[in-house]
């Protein structure tokens, strides 16, 4: 247990030791929710949606989450070619300690990083229903970080540079961010786009959130949970099995 | 005298490029082994599998007793390793480097604070064992990798050019802590460099390994003779040949490119 801990401490560690990078990484999800979240309230509102920044903020949470979580998993990448990961190879623990301490550390982050937004949005005007989901919210936040964390585990344990980085963020975090229900609400979607977005795990992610927090599923917070925590335990299993073949 | 690393006809291919080509030799235990090639010879594969962080195409290797590619615990609690590229963590200090250290290789607490302090001190770094990694020089680094190489007691210390770009006071520094640990604690050292003048000064005995076969294993004052060259470095020209030999910049070396690029250079 000792080896997960504080693989994980290091990466919480070096969170709170750069500010820049907190700061830095805040910067999308605001503009993202200023410019839509006031730019589209009147609309969202005409058309009879209520309070699109209500709508729109558990959405930019797990923005926040899901961006945040990549990159840790990916930080592999970083780790691997100059040097830390070296060290943690040749030390005599398991290659599964080491996943489990890195993806937990990694999703912590995220998670902390999508609390900070939490509190920008309330800033910003963000209501909740009530305080009493908040954790349950946080299970969501926590079961979001973890499931793309390990996904960008996989990603960073099979590639070998940083070259395909921005293959990763245009086919793959950008759509699942856009073909999620983050921006706009499922029903009334076209066929093909609502199949897309019901195959998005991020969808039952926000879903799990906007439910906590704003008190409106769309398909209810167990369905929610239990596809989170089936895929989220299906993609560690595939980011720790990747991550058990990386050879220097 | 036992044997600390033998190998037998290691042999690792990618695709149809033969990096270690049949290779055998021995460290005996307690000794200083260079182990000296041109560039893309084979030396760090040859480290890599010894290490359990690479799996041979075909032959055998002990370390310490054990086989790399199945006893791997074993053989990771037997060496502490300083690699050719730096693989600390820049956004820790010292201290916590080490104690990271000593906590993955399941170091007892008491024990683990005692030995930090001890080689923290032995490589000098002692009164800036509290600051990030990242404001110590490349010879401080080197230092500090040296120290938590040997953290944790191992048998064997794999050394991989671990003087490369250090000036000729850090490089004496080096090598007096780790002929002072090889006198005294008896750990089996095994090194590559490409500074003759270093090898020839400190090692018990070489290998010499080319186009991934071993060329000859002796003294260097052996290779010498046999050679009829006055120097280490005549001798290994003259086992080697004069070819400069092309190797292609791998995934490492063009991602520490664009890390220069972004961070301002700041590594190393």
């Amino acid at each position: 247990m000792k080896p997960i801990y504080i693989l994980c401490a290091r990466q919480l560690k070096r969170y709170v030791r750069s500010p820049a990078r907190i700061v830095g990484s805040l910067g999308q999800p605001i503009l993202f929710l200023v410019a839509l979240g006031f730019g589209f309230g009147s609309m969202f509102a005409r058309a009879g949606g209520g309070s699109y920044l209500n709508f729109l903020a558990p959405g930019i949470i797990s923005m926040a989450i899901l961006f945040n979580a990549v990159f840790s998993g990916i930080e592999i990448i970083w780790d691997r070619q100059f040097g830390f990961l070296k060290e943690t190879l040749v030390a005599p623990v398991s290659r599964i300690q080491i996943v489990l301490g890195r993806t937990l550390g990694g999703a912590i982050v995220a998670m902390a990083q999508g609390a900070v937004v939490f509190v920008i949005c309330l800033v910003f005007g963000f209501r909740l229903h009530s305080s009493l989901l908040v954790p349950v919210a946080i299970v969501f936040m926590f079961l979001i970080a973890l499931l793309f964390t390990s996904i960008g585990t996989a990603i960073g344990s099979v590639l070998q540079d940083m070259q395909g980085f921005p293959l990763i963020m245009n086919f793959l975090v950008m759509p699942l961010f856009f073909f999620s229900s983050a921006l706009f609400p499922i029903e009334g979607l076209p066929k093909v786009l609502k199949t897309a977005v019901g195959l998005n795990p991020l969808t039952y992610g926000v879903d799990g959130l906007r439910g906590s927090l704003s008190n409106a599923f769309a398909f209810g917070g167990m369905t929610d949970f239990v596809v989170l925590s089936i895929l989220t335990a299906i993609l560690l299993a595939i980011g720790s099995y990747f991550f058990s073949k990386i050879q220097l | 005298m036992g044997e600390m690393i033998a190998v037998k006809d290691l042999v690792k291919n990618y695709g149809d490029f033969c990096a270690v080509n049949h290779v055998s030799f021995t460290v005996p235990e307690g000794k200083i082994f260079g182990f000296l090639g041109p560039n893309g010879a084979g030396k760090t594969t040859t480290i890599k599998m010894l290490t359990t962080v690479l799996d041979p195409t075909a032959g055998s290797i002990r370390v310490n007793g054990h086989d790399p590619t199945r006893e791997q615990k074993q053989v990771r609690r037997s060496f502490g390793i300083v690699f050719q590229d730096p693989s600390l963590d820049d956004e820790l200090t010292a201290y916590e480097n080490m104690d990271l250290h000593g906590i993955l290789y399941g170091m007892p607490h008491g024990e683990r604070v005692r030995r930090i302090h001890m080689l923290v001190d032995f490589v000098g770094l002692g009164d800036r064992k509290k600051d990030f990694v990242k404001t110590y020089s490349g010879g401080m680094k080197r230092r500090l990798e040296v120290a938590r190489a040997l953290l944790h007691n191992p048998r064997i210390l794999f050394l991989d050019e671990p003087t490369i770009g250090l000036d000729p006071q850090t490089r004496n520094h080096i090598w007096g802590y780790i002929q002072q640990l090889s006198r005294e604690e008896g750990v089996t050292v095994f090194f590559t460099t490409h500074y003759m003048d270093e090898a020839d000064r400190v090692s018990d005995e070489v290998a010499v390994i080319d186009h991934g076969k071993i060329v000859a294993q002796a003294t260097p004052s052996e290779l010498k003779e046999r050679t009829q060259s006055a120097t280490l470095e005549d001798a290994f020209i003259a086992l080697t040949g004069h070819a400069i030999r092309e190797e292609e910049a791998n995934a490492t070396d063009r991602l520490r490119m664009m890390g220069r690029v972004w961070r301002g250079g700041r590594r190393r």
